[in-house]
């Protein structure tokens, strides 16, 4: 095993895609990813608001079973691919060495139930370990099809970088830009990267959750964007399956397919769609772009 | 051992314990009256004391008196920090005919009531220390202050306004000064500015006048394009090497017409001006800004096409001619100076904007630094005086951003001081120039000087908007049609309580002040140490601000901390003066704390000769001892750590001393 | 917020709750309210203050106000999309999402939060799910959230539903774990 996989809840519903293309580019780089045993819930956001301190017990109860995967080893690293799991889970180990009452009461609980728990995990997101571990050269070299000449909008969303920046810039993050580049698309530069999509909100009070959403799909296709690409379920979401209500609500269709940052480099290694679940997207990439593919220098429809 | 009986004749020592209360900062805390019912029970204390304010003038009497009194023959005053008293009292010892060095001070103030929570705890701690300090000042021995000549002559580190006007002030009283800078002019900070705030007289009109005395004054050498590279010595002795970097023009020889940069190859300044920030071009041979001093071009070996491929048809050579001016072979010469005294003058760098990308610096080239712009306004700078945007049109609404890099965690955590008032007069000049409108976002105004809120006022009523909140962001994002290709600002009119987006041509960012990068190897050459965040530190916050923990070394200008123009002079003129309070003695008395070498105990391991960092030990060897040369010791202790024999010891710290207070502290523990 | 004459705008140091700011300061996340220097970077970069009825800084001088009733029964917190925009830029550091988090479940521990805002329902709906099942299912949750407080709604996301489920993005299945008793043991243990 290479890493460990928390996929967390939505990767068996509305992120399916994401879990389906990570899955398949992982494999395609030859590196291994083995799902978290009995994972459960990581507690993420609006569960802390009944209780904080459940909530972080539900994410150490993860962060005991992966050390539990460790084999003797010192430390195991879990990648984490949705940003509210990602930042649900390093914010309990966060919690736990910050609060030691909680850290106390978490770590007799969970060994109550027979997991010991020393706080060794490292979570990492995709794009953690696919710039810093793998790197773009790796990437790069397997790559079959250059999306040249597409345009690609980097949605980092909030918080894969905030609070905790550990692998990248807190206010300008650059790693989803260069592997797009790796794998040969053009990324627009745009200010808003990192500004939130209204995140839960967008169900709760979709008036306001919903225009945020749509400010960003907006600014993104007037600076000539052709697709956004996205690193979290809710994000992904939220740009895309909500066009439609956004439309009714103020008045302009945008039609700008939103994707997985992980199924354009899916498309680049030359799996097939199914396998990177193109097909569940809402708004499909437009034949124009993918004939625009190259191979060897060639254009090639894919 | 030399035991502790040395002084008393033979009579068993008498020790008068006298402990301060400091007003409420000691007693408030420490229990006075149970630490000295303490003390009077340790051995050989004959008397022991409190008092409200040991080092008033009735506290001292009181000292006095009970020496003569009590027959005392060691003092022990336990009070502040010996920083602050330990001269005080040991005065008081000799004035009553005590040695002054059979005087320990036990600091229960900064160490004990200042630290300590708890009461309780804070007495405890008190005691110990107390009844360590009276064990160890058994040991001690009579001991006279070591005397030197003090050395004429000052060096002033740093060629700003502060180094500029101490050399002025010093060499008017006749010393002898030798100002070191590092670029290749003099004028600092302020030869930058166009204005100055808040009298907006105009920079170079007071500044290039003084820079000219310096140049012109027979008591000073400047030493430009130059760097301290060693330090040696001590107060009213030091030896200070200067390293003077090539500028390929031969200073003795130019006579400063300027003629060379004419006849240059490259017909047109092509290369960013280090001095305009990069926003004007210059020459391979230069000066940095016209009223340069020295007067001298300087050729910049990157750009220079003689240094890069030799084969350069050298106009500036041809220009030269007889007066031979330039030399290519210019190697970096070192220059030694032996001085009294010591000024550090190094000044502040500014923040580097770009480490906040959410202000634009550096992705959109309007947005500008406090810097920058006060080139783009400097009527000898890159645009003459005309504000112009890179893209060569005026703006027409202008944004400056105050604290930008202070009053923040994440950068630096202090206020910067100037950068308001430096604000209010780049608005000033900003709406006088362009008649832009200017809107001014701060946090807090801080306009506290002699005529700053008046000038503020005036910027008031001259229709500059002032928002209040911090901006959270500029971008090229624009939401409304008006706000299309301009640079947007967004933040909170925290007074109105409402989120604005403004949107303008041009953003200033005021940067805050920092420490000059090369800050703590700064440090390091001179001893002196740093507060937090880098600044130089100086002795005592009020009562030492332009001394150091380094005896003969001083601090001028905005290195102590942020300051303007008018507290950078004023504290200028106070290290000049108290250097001169310094170079105008004959000798100096400096601490008698030389090590010395117990001959019966060296084994001639001549282990300590290697290390002494002033070759003051000697391997003699015909009795095959280590002999100290005690006048070149400065009693730094190295020998008396590293002697395996213990035959090496500082007076002051010999190893009985510190094994009996060691001791005393440690009674009754574990 | 359109002021009527007759309506007085005023606090009377009485109806204060002077310990408030206290209190706060003692759950994770307000350590530094006593920090705060009312710059506003925070809701300047808020991409939701423009809809709250106080910006995050003025809940801030509200918490140390001592003005309880009123932080507690605002929407802010509620309309706090937890994106740390304000955490990362506030030069006191201040934890202002994570406070926003502990206003909250002292809202619902007080029965303060406003009426028929569905956030606290979501919250107790997902608080439930978890633990029975220590996983939730998306459709399954907002079915009921929906059903809970605007049926209407549901009506009208139906299509969106629908369309998810076409596309194999939203099952109705009920996800769950091995081991519920261990977990629901050790969510006993905490709190
Ligand atoms: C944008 C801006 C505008 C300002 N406007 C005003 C104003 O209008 N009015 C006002 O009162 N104040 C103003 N100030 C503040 C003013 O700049 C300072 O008060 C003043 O420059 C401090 O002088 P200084 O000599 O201590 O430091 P500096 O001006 O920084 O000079 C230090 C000198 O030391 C040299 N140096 C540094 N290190 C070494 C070394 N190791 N060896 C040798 N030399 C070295 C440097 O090259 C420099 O020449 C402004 C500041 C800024 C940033
Ligand atoms: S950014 Fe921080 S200091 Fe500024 S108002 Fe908000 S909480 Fe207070
Ligand atoms: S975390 Fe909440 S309060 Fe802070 S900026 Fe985001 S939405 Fe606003």
């Amino acid at each position: 095993m290479d890493y460990l996989y928390y996929p967390g809840c939505s990767s068996k519903g509305n992120g399916i895609a994401y879990e389906e293309s990570l899955k398949a580019v992982f494999d395609a780089l030859d590196v291994r990813m083995d799902e978290l045993p009995d994972w459960n819930c990581c507690g993420a956001t609006s569960y802390m608001s009944v209780d904080e301190w459940k909530a972080v017990a539900l994410a150490a109860r993860n962060l005991g079973l992966a050390e539990r995967q460790a084999d003797g080893k010192d430390g195991v690293d879990m990648i984490a691919a949705c940003s509210a799991c990602y930042l649900g889970l390093i914010r309990a180990q966060r919690y736990i060495t910050d609060y030691p009452e909680l850290g106390k009461q978490v770590t007799a609980g969970l060994e109550a139930v027979g997991i010991s728990f020393k706080n060794r995990v490292r979570i990492r997101h995709p794009l953690d370990v696919l710039m810093n571990d793998i790197g773009t050269e790796r990437i790069a070299s397997r790559v079959k099809h250059k999306l040249a000449g597409m345009k690609v909008a980097c949605y980092y969303g909030c918080q894969i970088v905030r609070p905790y920046a550990t692998f990248d810039d807190q206010q300008s993050p650059v790693m989803m830009d260069r592997l797009m580049a790796a794998i040969g698309a053009e990324t627009v530069n745009w200010p808003l990267k990192t500004r939130c999509c209204g995140g839960s909100l967008s169900g709760t009070v979709p008036e306001t959750g919903l225009r945020l959403s749509f400010i960003l799909l907006k600014e993104a296709k007037k600076r000539g964007a052709d697709v956004v690409a996205t690193a979290c379920p809710l994000c992904q979401f939220n740009l895309e399956c909500n066009q439609g209500e956004m439309r009714r609500l103020f008045g302009e269709s945008l039609d700008l397919p939103v994707v997985y940052f992980t199924q354009l480099m899916g498309l680049a290694f030359g799996l097939p769609s199914r396998a990177l679940g193109i097909q569940r997207l809402f708004i499909p990439l437009p034949a124009h772009l993918l004939s625009r593919v190259q191979e060897g220098g060639r254009n090639v429809r894919v | 051992m030399s035991g502790f009986n040395s002084s008393t004749n033979g009579h068993p020592p008498r020790i008068g314990v006298f402990i301060c209360h400091c007003g409420t900062n000691i007693a408030g805390k420490v229990n006075v009256p149970e630490v000295v019912e303490f003390a009077r029970t340790l051995p050989f204390v004959a008397v022991a004391k409190e008092y409200k304010y040991m080092c008033s003038d009735p506290g001292q009497e009181m000292i006095k008196h009970d020496i003569q009194q009590y027959g005392l023959t060691r003092l022990l005053v336990a009070a502040c920090s010996p920083h602050i008293h330990e001269e005080t009292f040991r005065k008081v010892a000799s004035e009553a005919s005590i040695n002054p060095f059979l005087f320990q001070m036990v600091n229960i103030r900064e160490l004990v009531s200042w630290v300590t929570e708890d009461g309780h705890e804070a007495t405890e701690k008190a005691k110990a220390m107390i009844r360590a300090a009276a064990k160890r000042v058994l040991f001690h021995d009579e001991l006279e202050p070591k005397k030197y000549p003090v050395k004429p002559g000052v060096v002033v580190v740093g060629g700003g306004i502060a180094g500029i006007h101490a050399a002025l002030v010093m060499a008017d009283a006749g010393e002898r000064v030798y100002l070191v800078e590092r670029e290749p002019s003099i004028g600092g900070h302020m030869a930058m500015f166009d204005k100055t705030f808040p009298t907006l007289d105009c920079a170079a009109c007071i500044l290039t006048p003084k820079m000219t005395t310096v140049r012109r004054h027979p008591n000073i050498t400047v030493l430009s394009y130059s760097e301290v590279v060693e330090v040696s010595g001590f107060v009213g002795n030091f030896k200070v090497k200067v390293k003077k970097k090539p500028r390929y023009v031969v200073e003795e020889k130019c006579v400063g017409c300027y003629e060379c940069i004419e006849a240059c190859v490259f017909k047109e300044p092509r290369f960013p001006n280090e001095f305009d920030l990069g926003l004007g071009k210059r020459k391979p041979i230069y000066v940095p800004f016209p009223q340069a001093v020295p007067p001298v071009p300087m050729i910049d070996p990157e750009t220079c096409i003689q240094f890069r491929t030799g084969k350069c048809p050298k106009g500036c050579v041809n220009a030269c001619g007889d007066r031979d001016g330039i030399d290519f072979d210019q190697k970096d010469e070192i220059v030694e100076l032996e001085v009294g005294g010591i000024i550090v003058a190094t000044g502040f760098d500014t923040f580097d904007a770009s480490r906040l990308p959410y202000y634009g610096y550096g992705i959109y080239p309007n947005v500008y630094t406090g810097l920058e712009v006060e080139r783009l306004l400097n009527a000898s700078g890159p645009t003459g005086g005309e504000v112009l945007l890179r893209n060569g049109q005026k703006p027409q609404s202008v944004g400056i951003i105050h604290c930008v890099g202070s009053r923040d965690e994440n950068t630096n955590r202090w206020c910067s001081r100037v950068c308001c008032m430096y604000s209010l007069k780049l608005a000033h000049l900003m709406k006088e120039r362009t008649g832009a409108e200017v809107y001014n976002f701060y946090i807090d105004i801080r306009a506290p000087g002699k005529g700053y809120e008046e000038f503020y006022d005036r910027l008031l009523q001259e229709g500059v908007h002032f928002i209040r909140g911090k901006v959270a962001e500029v971008s090229d994002w624009a939401m409304t049609p008006d706000e299309e290709n301009r640079l947007v600002i967004r933040v909170e009119d925290t007074l109105i309580g409402m989120v604005r987006r403004i949107p303008v041509d041009m953003v200033i960012l005021s940067v805050g002040l920092e420490p000059q990068r090369d800050a703590q190897e700064v440090t390091k050459l001179f001893n002196i140490s740093c507060s937090t965040g880098n600044w130089f530190m100086e002795r005592h916050p009020k009562l030492a601000p332009v001394s150091t923990m380094s005896a003969g070394i001083y601090l001028a200008g905005a290195c102590q901390g942020p300051k303007d123009i008018p507290d950078t002079v004023a504290q200028a003129g106070a290290a000049a003066a108290e250097v001169l309070a310094l170079t105008h003695k004959s000798v100096i008395e400096v601490e008698p704390n030389t090590a010395f070498i117990d001959e019966r105990y060296c084994s001639g391991c001549q282990i300590c000769v290697g290390l002494c960092p002033y070759s003051a030990i000697y391997y003699d060897e015909e009795k095959k001892v280590a002999v100290l040369n005690e006048p070149l010791c400065l009693g730094c202790g190295v020998c008396a750590a590293a002697c395996p024999s213990g035959a090496a010891q500082q007076h002051l710290f010999q190893d009985e001393q510190l094994y009996a207070e060691i001791e005393g502290a440690l009674v009754g523990v574990g | 917020m359109v002021q009527q004459p007759h309506q007085r705008r005023i606090k009377y140091q009485a109806e204060l709750d002077s310990d408030f700011g206290r209190q706060i300061a003692a759950m994770p996340g307000g350590e530094k309210v006593y920090s705060c220097i009312q710059c506003g970077a925070c809701s300047g970069i808020c991409p939701m203050s423009i809809y709250m009825d106080y910006s995050p800084r003025r809940i801030i001088a509200m918490i140390r106000a001592g003005m309880k009733n009123d932080a507690l029964r605002s929407q802010t917190v509620w309309l706090c999309a937890s994106c740390y925009a304000c955490s990362v830029i506030c030069p006191r550091q201040i934890k202002i999402t994570d406070l926003m988090y502990a206003l909250k479940q002292r809202a619902i521990q007080e029965g303060a939060y406003p009426k028929r805002f569905p956030i606290p329902v979501l919250a107790r709906e997902f608080f439930q799910t978890v633990q029975r099942d220590g996983r939730t299912s998306e459709g399954r949750l907002i079915a009921r959230v929906y059903l809970r407080t605007n049926p209407w709604r549901l009506l009208k996301q139906a299509s969106l539903g629908y369309r998810l489920l076409r596309h194999g993005r939203m099952s109705m299945r009920r996800e769950s774990i091995r081991s519920r008793e261990e977990l629901q043991t050790l969510l006993r243990s905490v709190g």
